[in-house]
């Protein structure tokens, strides 16, 4: 049996690099596809948990993280290409109207 | 006492007249404006009629309890109403008079802009006066008190595009404030010491204490602090100077408020506190100085001016002070008389003194009159009436009254007899200087002016546009007439003290005293018509020097002035009192204002921190609203940096 420090080391590997991603990319899909990976890593460390503990709510959680990822997924998708028709570029550093 | 439904109509109608041209009177025309204001003052006069009909010496007081008001564990004020026989005589005073002043103002101010104004203020003006003299409580006593200063400022400031009318009225309300302040005071005192204002049962928590020979205590201190408050009302020394000023108000203002009634409010006070100030023998000497200093002081003044309101006006001023030296001597009710005679002839002498004025367009300078006998012969016999009633030449109403009050002080000490004397000897002087000025000798004013070369004063004093005096309207010597009646046989009510004995049941306090009085008077009957006989030879004398003086040979006074070189010019510039006041009060309290309070405090302090505290805040957000670039990744590197954070402190605090 592979012992849960092992599972929470991938975890946290794939949380930061979600974080890096996020920080350093400057196409809106790769950032968006970091937050998947962050979401994920955390995905893995609830499975992991529940496993550990035989507990099934860690289970339940990431059906509940995947819902709501599927449907920001859409969302975010959605955004992207309306972003994409307006500036017809997918650079953040172009997009930067967000303030005052 | 007797209930009487009346007594709340009868302040109520003026105020239901004011309330109705106040607000609708813009768009009125001015038939129905005077109407309104007619109707109402006159239907309050119909009331107090009413309600004085079969009103005797011996009838019980009446009263009225209208409402409720302040009702604080024992202690309790309502809205009530009182007549006895010395709210009956001011009532009246106040209702006649007031009537015919108003019918008066018709005439006078009919070619106002602010008609409707003018109405409406009066009337209020005769609502707050009719609470003031009907109220049953100290309480109500001061809402009428405060009120009639109110419409005194109003009216004052009647013409407030002209700067000097609309400080004429501040400093009337400022100067009243100091003497309310005293009023106050002794209310509070009042409250503290017997738990009550009414006027019945203050006076009979009074009436058991002994007089303050010894020293002095709570009652003295009251009757002095009702002293400041009649000062301050009735422009008495230490707080006249009001009073002249006040003459920029349109004259049947003047007539109205600065002489008939509102500046007899303060005598009317003093007189229904007679319970206590019979029981502060102090108090009573200090008002019987100060008004006989007043009558002397506002006398000799009077001499010098050469605006014909402002002789008027200090002559009031000295009218009230033998006022308060009648109250001051114990003899309230030859007080009340006077004030009842002088609303008469000083009323008529301000209405005449308007009818002058109107009829030469607007000209107030007695230099610049003259010879008026001819153009306006009914003003001219109203007004030498009037002046002959307040000389005090007998049988007019000025004589009876004057006579009273010179009888009773000399009962209290020859000093006050014989300034009271020297006063009327003045006052004779100054009346008929006035009358020889303006109705005397040869027409000085817009035609006399007009051959000398009219460019410069033609049109000044002809603004009506008709150089030639005229004759006042019926409608304002309609008053006249009836006034000049009164001022004639308004002293016979005085005709063998029956005036003394109606108005005894008021001052039950003085009852004692009046008894007094009277015996002593029987056998002295040579020594009061010896007084008698010299006051009215003073009055002649000033009669006879008046006439020599600016009929016979006009050109001797301007010579006697030149003369008397630096006493004229105290005399002239009313002693420089007013300068004396500004360098002591006024430019204190106005540099103190500017330099402490306005820009120490409000600059320096209040808009200081308001102002400092915006700028901060905008030198924060200067700094701070760079971090908002827009730019996605240095937003998303701050919420990873803040989940950082977290993380750290918890590994750092460790887990639990």
């Amino acid at each position: 049996m592979v012992p849960l420090s092992y599972y929470l080391l991938l975890s946290g590997i794939l949380f930061v690099c979600g974080v890096l991603g996020f920080l350093i990319k400057r196409n809106i899909i790769t950032i968006f596809m970091s937050i998947e990976l962050m979401l994920n890593g955390v995905n893995l460390s609830f499975v992991a948990f529940a496993a550990h503990w035989h507990a099934l709510s860690g289970q339940v959680f990431v059906f509940f993280v995947m819902v709501v990822a599927a449907a920001e997924a859409a969302v975010g998708l959605a955004i992207i290409i309306a972003v994409y028709r307006t500036r017809e570029t997918l650079n953040v550093d172009q997009v930067n109207l967000l303030k005052l | 006492m007797t209930p009487n439904p009346y007594l709340w109509l009868i302040p109520i109608l003026p105020l239901a007249g004011a309330a109705i041209n106040g607000f609708f009177g813009r768009r009125s025309s001015k038939q129905a404006i005077s109407a309104v204001a007619l109707v109402f003052c006159g239907a309050a006069f119909f009331m107090a009629l009413l309600v004085a009909w079969g009103f005797s010496s011996a009838s019980a007081p009446y009263y009225y309890d209208l409402t409720h008001w302040i009702r604080s564990g024992s202690f309790q004020v309502d809205f009530s109403f009182y007549l006895d026989q010395l709210s009956l005589v001011m009532l009246l005073v106040v209702t006649g008079v007031g009537f015919l002043i108003h019918i008066y103002s018709v005439g006078y101010m009919w070619d106002d802009d602010g008609y409707y104004r003018f109405m409406s203020y009066m009337n209020l003006f005769m609502f707050f006066m009719l609470t003031l003299v009907l109220a049953k409580n100290y309480l109500v006593m001061f809402i009428g008190w405060e009120g009639v200063g109110l419409s005194s400022y109003l009216l004052i400031g009647y013409w407030f595009t002209k700067d000097s009318a609309a400080a004429a009225g501040k400093k009337a309300f400022i100067v009243n404030r100091i003497g309310d302040c005293g009023f106050l005071i002794a209310l509070f005192l009042m409250i503290k010491h017997f738990g009550s204002l009414d006027f019945t049962r203050v006076f009979s928590a009074v009436r058991p204490l002994g007089p303050e020979t010894t020293g002095a205590g709570l009652l003295t201190a009251i009757g002095l602090l009702l002293m400041v408050g009649a000062a301050g009302k009735s422009a008495q020394i230490p707080l006249y100077v009001w009073l002249p000023d006040a003459m920029e108000g349109p004259t049947p203002v003047s007539a109205l408020i600065h002489a008939a009634t509102m500046v007899t409010a303060g005598v009317y006070m003093v007189a229904r506190s007679s319970a206590i100030f019979e029981r502060a023998p102090m108090a009573m000497t200090v008002v019987a100085i100060i008004g006989t200093l007043t009558a002397l002081f506002a006398a000799t003044i009077g001499i010098a001016q050469t605006d014909i309101k402002k002789v008027l006006a200090y002559s009031t001023i000295s009218q009230l002070g033998y006022m308060f030296m009648a109250c001051g001597v114990g003899a309230f009710s030859a007080g009340i008389f006077h004030l009842m005679t002088h609303a008469f002839f000083k009323g008529l002498l301000f209405l005449a003194a308007g009818s002058v004025i109107h009829g030469i367009g607007g000209e107030q300078d007695m230099r610049k009159m003259g010879g008026l006998r001819v153009y306006m012969p009914w003003t001219f016999a109203t007004m030498g009436i009037a002046t002959l009633a307040i000389a005090g030449i007998p049988p007019l109403a000025g004589f009876w009254s004057k006579d009273e009050i010179l009888w009773k002080a000399f009962g209290a000490s020859w000093v006050y007899w014989l300034i009271g004397v020297v006063t009327a000897f003045i006052t004779s002087f100054y009346m008929f200087r006035l009358m020889y000025m303006t109705f005397g000798g040869e027409y000085r004013g817009a035609a006399a002016q007009e051959a000398h070369g009219h460019a410069a004063h033609g049109h000044a004093a002809s603004t009506h546009g008709h150089g030639e005096p005229h004759e006042s309207p019926w409608v304002m010597l309609g008053p006249l007439v009836i006034l000049a009646v009164l001022s004639v046989v308004g002293g016979f009510v005085g005709y063998g003290n029956q005036f003394e004995h109606f108005l005894a049941p008021a001052f039950q306090g003085a009852a004692r005293e009046v008894a007094q009085e009277t015996s002593r008077e029987a056998p002295d009957s040579t020594l009061e018509h010896l007084l008698m006989g010299v006051s009215i030879s003073v009055a002649g004398l000033g009669w006879l020097l008046a006439y020599l003086l600016y009929s016979r040979r006009p050109q001797l006074p301007a010579r006697i002035a030149a003369s008397l070189g630096g006493l004229y010019r105290a005399v002239a510039n009313k002693y420089y009192i007013d300068e004396l006041y500004a360098v002591l009060f006024v430019n204190p309290v106005v540099d103190g204002s500017t330099t402490i309070l306005w820009h120490g405090v409000d600059q320096g302090a209040i808009d200081a921190t308001v102002n400092n505290s915006a700028s901060a805040a905008r030198h924060v957000s200067d700094s701070v609203r760079h971090m908002q670039s827009g730019n996605l990744r240095s937003y998303a590197g701050w919420v990873a940096a803040g989940g950082a954070v977290v993380i750290a402190y918890m590994v750092w605090m460790g887990v639990r």
